[in-house]
Formats: structure tokens, C-alpha cells, sequence
């Protein structure tokens, strides 16, 4: 019976090749538009790390003195006696320190000019805790962290940039006036969005893209990164006279010092909870904190308050959908008049004993290739719709791209977009009233 | 013509004629909204800096093996190398005059500070943009200076790039000084930049932007503050301002003279993103590239949706034509001219489309009060809704127009026939 239908939705379609034509552009035209954007939008929204980022946790307090004004406490990052405090008291399954900092960086004999790149400063349990992936070596241990060991590891691209790709674990790096030992290098590693960097993007209010940069080059132990890379830390949040030394923030009234968590049950979760509330009322008690607040979100929920997808792309996944609901209205339209207009037909099919199920079926059928086709146009439009977009030079842009689970929506919501606009033209086609229409004839 | 068989006709088709209503009333409101964020981002891609950005150029470097700048003595280095690059560039045929500056606007990196009207002020009285450079800064900028003086080299200091700055004199933009002196008498008088320094307003410059054009410092875009101190580091900009007509030449000459004075440093040359040469429209061009971007996607969608509206009326009317053949055939017997019957579909068309733009119209300025409370956007003018609906009308009767010529060419011997 479907080979029926598909056969006699075909002839009407030829039938008035103008008419299909403008109801198949009208669908491949909102389908590559909603589709581009939805892409875009999974691909930014997307989980870091999936499977685990329920047991990652941000926790903050507020270490901000009560005459300051704060808008937002607690602020995206604290000082360094509160994070090691709170780092030093082991009380996670794993727990790393974040600092960033801009570092000369060179290879020793290398005959190039050094490069300005950005280094994380950390501790171990960041690459197990992240699912950092490595090429050669491993991380450094928790014996050359606490013993300020000049160790580092390397991202794949660096790699490539000093060693040509070749493993270069054991070999010495040159940051700032430093020599490091080369202990790790990382695989090609691009987390989306920059997950544990959310903290340095707090102006951005939704309007920053810096979330979907690449990670930093080098990773070094946190103690021997703040020695190695002295007065190059950035004193973006301070108060008081600031730091006694520029960009040594040791000590300093400054925040500066994030911290990743990683809880793996409920009860650990609200057992960190109150260490943390404990440890805010204790620095309170002992005049050290003006405000006793905290806040610990998980990974997801943190990322969506900081508002890490960018505006411009929510406001254009929005227009887009609009934009698909005027060619769904405009599609249905078309439908309507076409299917009433084979009233004639459809009274003689009904009184030959076709029931008003069967109709109704023929007139979805033929909705529903329009659709498919506008799904095939819709794909096209939405592949240039992404060449466009990786055209444009935003940090995400080498990102975007359509894949399996997207190509799959891509058609279901072409022919989902197609059976709604063909459901209303075909139910009242299949209400045509047989007798009448014979009448007239 | 009475309207009232056209209301009747309609009634008959009521789906129909809903559908087309609301996809005239979504085209109209999102358009509307479309064409008001396309104004806007124009407005913001074209928005003077303050700056004469015709011949100006920026050269960015790094300097291999140079003092970290911790210490009085190697700051003295760094400061007689950036001097030595500046007076390399003045010295150039093509090049008018050069400064060295730690930022400049659009490049979006700023050093920015509260400013006070008392000493130890605890919460300041507005933000502003320091830049730093000597006393040619206006000339090459190009900047207007509306009251007081310029800087002279006797003002100018010099300090490393993390030390504390105490200036004892600024020049500061209009917009800025009008925020601290409502009264216009800000000339003379004492502001804190560094907390509890006091620093003289010496002159007043028309305008100058900050350096970041991110929508964080859209409140504070012109509160600029000009220093007279040289910021020495391990790396410097320098704003070179060609002669005129010899931009190309000067962006060429102007590496490979810094490069032959001193080879020790990195200038990464060529057309590429790595290239740190670049004239102020290559670097305005990048600056506001997402939101060219975002107008030509709104420009897009609009073209297309008034095109699929266009095309959706042509479709329906066709159709109706086709349904009533007959009945227009009839019409013709009794009577009626051709004329008539093309009124009697433009009228119909104007009907529908105007309970189309009148429901449009509610939901252009509805959307828009949503993308003010979602996207922090501003109050769309009324404007915008007229010369929508007026678009609108007009791409009805367009649309409309050649069905309803097919209409009125129905002979009336169609009357006769198959009944």
C-alpha cells in the first residue's frame, strides 16, 4: 500500500513542479538554518567529559574583605591560603589547584626565538581527574610536587612546534630562566568548552569565546610553577595596596586560585559541602573572611553560570527556529490548498470505499516525501551553512562540524517539520465528504 | 466594493487564511527585530575611535634577550631600547611621526583603572582606559585636543611594566571629564588614578576609545586617561602614522628597519593572523568581525524570509484563483470587468496582510522587549515597525499581483462550462 502512495504522491507532485519546488526550498531552507545553528550550539554546549562531569565539582568562598565592593560574591576564584587550605586538607577523591600565567618558553639549543605561551600551573590529580590523555611519559608524582621538582608536561602541540612530534620526554625546556624536565607529553587534547579555565572569563557575561580556546601549553606542579615563573601572575582582583611585589601573589590580598574537586558519591558530596561551609565560618571566626558564603556547583551547572555560550549563538539558534516556524506555516499552507483543491479526486476515492484512513494516510505520505526531500536540501544547506561558520575566525570555529547523532536530526526533524505541516491539510482532506463532491462533478 | 463577499469568501478558508496571517505577522516581527540588530551592528562597526585611522599603522615585537624588567637598571635598558626602535621609525621617508603606547583601542588588551575625586576613595568614582606613550601621542593618534595643553617631553617619565604609576598630570577625554565635572570645568582640577596620587587634568581630548571593544566596557567606551610615562617591557607596540598615500610603503620599511638597527627581537611579518604589522582598518576589520558577521546572517535571513512569504501568497493565491474559476467565470457573465475582479483579490490580499502586520506589529515590539530582558539589547524605535509593515503591504500586493491578473483574464465562458 506504501509503494501505492509513494507512487501516486510522486505523480502529484510533478503535477505542479513549481508548487513543490517552493515547498521543498521552504523546508531545506528552515531545516539548514535551525540546523546549523542546533550544530553549532551542541557542539559548545557539549559535556567536557562525559560520564564523569557529575562527580566535578567548583568550590568557592569568599575571601574578600567587607568594605569591597562585590556585586558577585563569591567571586570565580580565591586566594592562596584558602585554596591550599582547602587543597592541602585532602578531603576530595581528587583535588587540583588552577593558576594560569603567561611564560617565555624555549628549548635549550633550539635555534628559534622564544615563544610567549600560557601555562597552567597545577597539581598531579588534574590529568587522571580530567582524563587527560598522554602521548609519552606520565604526569609528574606528588613526590616531585611536594619537593618543588622543575618538571613539565608539554602539550602535542608544543611538541610538534619544538620536537618535531618526537617523544621528548627526559629533555629540558627552557621557561623563563628555568631549565624543566620534560616528563609528559599529552595527545592532541581539545576539551569543549575549556572547562576548568572558566574562572578567567568572569567579564565576559556571555559575550566571551574565549571558553573555546585551546588548553595551555605547559603544565607544571603548582609550587615550582609560582618559583619558575615569579612575578609574571596576573593581580586582576585585588584590594588594599595589592601585592608588595608585582606578579608575585604569594601571600597577597588577591584572588587568583581556582580549585576542581572530584566527589564520587552523594555523601561525599555533602560531606565536602560542609567542610567547606565549616572552613568559611572558621576563617570568619577568625577575622579572616568578612562573609561566611560559599558555593560549590558541579561542572554543568557551573559552566551554564558562567554563561559560557556565547549570546550571538543562543540568538541565532532562537531566529533560526523562528525562522523553521515560518516555512512550517508556509509549508502547511501550501499543503492545505493543494490537498482541498484534489477534493474531486478524494470524493471519488472515498465513495470507490477508500476509508478517510486510507486519505488520510496518501496525504501524509506525500507530506512526508516533501519532507524527505527538503531533509536531502536541508543537509546540503546545513554543511554549507557550517562552512560558513568555520569560515568566520572565532576560537570555536576549527570545532564545528556535523556529526553522526546531528546528520540523524538533521532528517528526523525534516520529516518530523514535514508530517506536522502535512497532519492538518490531510485530516481535513480526509473529512471531505464524498456525496458532495460527487455532485459537482 | 463592499467587502463583504470578500469576508465571506475568506471564512470558507479560514486554515488558509490563519496560516498565511501568522506567517506574515512571524516575517514581520522578526524582520523587524532582524533589520534593528543589523542597525545596531553597523552603528557599533563604524563608530569612531577618535583616532585618524587613515595612515595609521601598529607594529607589535618582542625582544629576544631582553632584561625582565625587575629592576631599576634593566627597566633603563628596556627603556633605551624602545626609544632607540622609536627613533629608528621617526627616521624613515614614508613614516610622519611614531610613538611607542602599551595599547591602542580595538585591540581589546587594556590596562584599566577606578578613578577617584578623593584620596583612598574605597569605592571609585567611574572606570577608565590608561594609555601610556610620550608627548607625541596626540599628534599621531591624531586626536583632538579640545582644551588645555599638550604634554611636552619635559612630562614625559618613564617606568617598567609592573611598577605603580604616579603621574602628576593627564589629559583625559571629554566624555570622561564631563562624567567627573558635570559642570565642563574639569581643566585644572585633581583626579586619583592610583588611589591616593594626586593627578592634574591638563588638557581634554575630543575622544578616545578604550581598547576593548567587548559589550563589558560598553559602559565606560570613552573614558580614556593619557599618561605621560613610557611602559618599559620585554616586548612593544609601536602607532606609526605614514605620510600620506604611503601606508604600503611604510608598513613594508618599517620591519626591516627595526630589524637592521637590531636584529635581536621578533616581528612576525606577512598577511597571516601570526602578522604583527597591521593598518588600523585591517585591525578594525578584525575587531568587529562577529558582528559583521552577525549583520550579514541577519541581512541573509531577512532577503530569504521575505522571499518564502512572497513566495507562500503567490502559492495560496494561485490556488484560490484555481478553486474558483467558475465562480469568476460567473462573476464575468453578470458583469463584471476584469478590473473588478483583480481588485477583488488585491482587496482580499490587503485584508489578510493587514491583520497580518497589525498581529506583527504586537509581536516585533513583544520580541523585542524579550531580547532586551535575554540579550541586554535596546528599545527598537517604532520606525523599524512601520517600515516593516509598510514593507510588508507592499510584498503582499507584489505577490498577489500576478495570480490575480491570471484571475481577472478567466473568460466568462468558464461559467458555462462543467456545470
Amino acid at each position: 500500500m506504501f509503494a501505492y502512495y509513494l507512487d501516486l504522491a510522486l505523480r502529484s507532485l510533478k503535477r505542479n513542479k513549481l508548487l513543490t519546488v517552493l515547498m521543498v526550498l521552504a523546508i531545506a531552507i528552515g531545516i539548514g538554518a535551525s540546523m546549523t545553528t542546533l550544530t553549532v550550539m551542541h557542539i559548545l554546549s557539549g559535556d567536557p567529559l562525559p560520564g564523569k562531569s557529575a562527580h566535578i565539582f567548583y568550590p568557592q568562598v569568599d575571601p574578600t574583605p567587607a568594605d569591597w565592593y562585590n556585586p558577585r560574591h563569591p567571586l570565580e576564584v580565591m586566594d592562596d591560603r584558602s585554596a591550599l587550605d582547602l587543597w592541602g586538607a585532602h578531603r576530595a577523591d581528587r583535588q587540583a589547584l588552577i593558576v594560569q600565567s603567561p611564560v617565555k618558553v624555549s628549548a635549550p639549543g633550539a635555534d628559534r626565538p622564544p615563544l610567549m605561551l600560557t601555562m597552567l600551573s597545577t597539581t598531579s590529580d588534574f590529568f587522571p581527574m580530567f582524563e587527560v590523555p598522554f602521548e609519552y611519559g606520565a604526569p609528574w608524582t606528588p613526590s616531585e610536587e611536594t619537593g618543588h621538582a622543575r618538571v613539565a608536561v608539554i602539550s602535542s602541540d608544543l611538541n610538534d612546534k619544538l620536537f618535531g612530534g618526537k617523544n621528548s620526554v627526559g629533555k629540558m625546556l627552557r621557561l623563563k630562566d628555568s631549565d624543566v624536565r620534560i616528563v609528559g607529553v599529552l595527545k592532541p587534547w581539545r576539551p569543549t568548552p575549556l572547562f576548568y579555565d572558566a574562572e578567567g572569563g568572569f567579564t565576559g557575561n556571555g559575550y566571551d569565546t574565549s571558553y573555546y580556546a585551546k588548553p595551555e601549553d605547559v603544565f607544571m606542579p603548582f609550587q615550582s610553577a609560582l618559583e619558575v615563573n615569579d612575578g609574571n601572575f596576573f593581580q586582576m582582583t585585588c584590594w588594599g595596596n595589592g601585592p608588595s611585589v608585582p606578579g608575585h601573589l604569594q601571600g597577597s590580598p588577591c584572588l587568583w586560585v581556582g580549585l576542581w574537586v572530584e566527589l564520587d558519591s552523594p555523601a561525599k558530596v555533602a560531606g565536602y559541602r560542609a567542610f567547606l561551609k565549616h572552613y568559611a565560618e572558621q576563617q570568619k571566626t577568625l577575622g579572616r573572611f568578612a562573609n561566611a558564603d560559599t558555593r560549590m556547583l558541579d561542572l554543568m551547572r557551573w559552566l551554564d553560570h558562567q554563561q559560557v555560550i556565547p549570546k550571538d549563538v543562543r540568538l541565532q539558534t532562537w531566529l533560526a527556529f523562528a525562522f523553521l516556524a515560518i516555512c512550517l506555516f508556509n509549508t502547511v499552507g501550501l499543503l492545505l490548498a493543494k490537498f482541498l483543491r484534489r477534493a474531486g479526486e478524494i470524493g471519488v476515492r472515498r465513495a470507490l470505499g477508500a476509508s478517510r484512513r486510507a486519505v488520510f494516510a496518501q496525504c501524509l505520505t506525500e507530506a512526508g516525501l516533501i519532507g524527505f526531500i527538503g531533509g536531502v536540501g536541508g543537509w546540503l544547506l546545513t554543511m554549507v551553512g557550517l562552512w560558513l561558520v568555520r569560515r568566520q575566525q572565532t576560537p570555536y570555529s576549527d570545532l564545528v562540524h556535523m556529526d553522526a547523532p546531528m546528520f540523524f536530526v538533521t532528517f528526523v526533524l525534516a520529516v518530523a517539520v514535514s508530517l506536522l505541516a502535512g497532519a492538518l491539510p490531510a485530516l481535513r482532506a480526509s473529512r471531505i465528504a464524498p456525496a458532495l463532491q460527487l455532485k459537482t462533478l | 466594493m463592499t467587502l463583504h463577499p470578500i469576508l465571506a469568501a475568506l471564512k470558507k478558508h479560514k486554515a488558509g487564511v490563519t496560516l498565511i496571517t501568522l506567517q506574515i505577522a512571524l516575517t514581520l516581527a522578526i524582520v523587524c527585530n532582524a533589520v534593528f540588530i543589523i542597525g545596531q551592528r553597523i552603528d557599533r562597526i563604524n563608530r569612531p575611535t577618535g583616532m585618524d585611522e587613515h595612515n595609521l599603522f601598529l607594529i607589535v615585537q618582542l625582544w629576544v634577550g631582553a632584561p625582565t624588567g625587575d629592576d631599576a637598571a634593566s627597566v633603563d635598558k628596556l627603556d633605551s631600547l624602545q626609544r632607540s626602535d622609536v627613533a629608528t621609525l621617526r627616521n624613515l621617508p614614508d613614516v610622519e611621526s611614531a610613538i611607542a603606547i602599551n595599547t591602542t583601542p580595538l585591540i581589546n588588551s587594556t590596562w584599566n583603572n577606578g578613578i577617584g575625586l578623593k584620596p583612598d576613595q574605597r569605592d571609585s568614582t567611574d572606570q577608565a582606559a590608561m594609555y601610556f606613550g610620550d608627548e607625541q601621542m596626540i599628534p599621531t593618534l591624531g586626536l583632538k585636543l579640545v582644551a588645555g595643553r599638550n604634554f611636552t617631553a619635559s612630562d614625559v617619565t618613564h617606568m617598567g611594566f609592573q611598577g605603580h604609576m604616579k603621574p602628576p598630570i593627564v589629559i583625559v577625554t571629554r566624555a570622561l571629564a564631563d562624567k567627573l565635572f558635570p559642570k565642563g570645568d574639569a581643566l585644572g582640577k585633581t583626579i586619583y588614578v592610583d588611589r591616593n596620587t594626586p593627578s592634574r587634568i591638563i588638557g581634554i581630548v575630543a575622544r578616545l576609545q578604550v581598547p576593548s571593544v567587548e559589550s563589558w566596557a560598553n559602559s565606560w567606551a570613552w573614558n580614556s586617561v593619557l599618561v605621560p610615562t613610557r611602559l618599559d617591557a620585554n616586548y612593544s607596540r609601536y602607532v606609526v602614522r605614514a605620510k600620506p598615500g604611503r601606508l604600503d610603503a611604510a608598513m613594508r620599511e618599517a620591519p626591516k628597519a627595526l630589524y637592521a638597527a637590531n636584529p635581536m627581537r621578533v616581528i612576525r611579518t606577512g598577511s597571516n593572523d601570526d602578522s604583527s604589522v597591521h593598518s588600523f582598518a585591517e585591525i578594525r576589520a578584525h575587531a568587529y568581525r562577529a558582528d559583521r558577521g552577525m549583520a550579514i546572517l541577519m541581512g541573509v535571513i531577512c532577503v530569504i524570509l521575505l522571499c518564502v512569504t512572497g513566495a507562500g501568497i503567490v502559492g495560496l493565491t494561485s490556488f484560490w484563483v484555481g478553486q474558483r474559476r467558475k465562480q469568476i467565470g460567473i462573476r464575468r457573465a453578470l458583469g463584471a470587468t476584469r478590473r473588478d475582479i483583480l481588485r477583488y483579490f488585491q482587496t482580499e490580499n490587503l485584508l489578510i496582510a493587514g491583520a497580518g502586520v497589525v498581529l506583527g506589529a504586537i509581536l516585533a515590539v513583544g520580541l523585542n522587549l524579550w531580547l532586551m530582558q535575554q540579550f541586554q539589547m535596546d528599545r527598537m524605535s517604532l520606525l523599524y515597525v512601520l517600515v516593516g509593515v509598510i514593507v510588508l503591504l507592499g510584498l503582499g500586493q507584489g505577490a498577489v499581483f500576478a495570480p490575480a491578473l491570471r484571475a481577472s483574464r478567466v473568460s466568462p465562458v468558464e461559467a458555462t462550462r462543467s456545470v
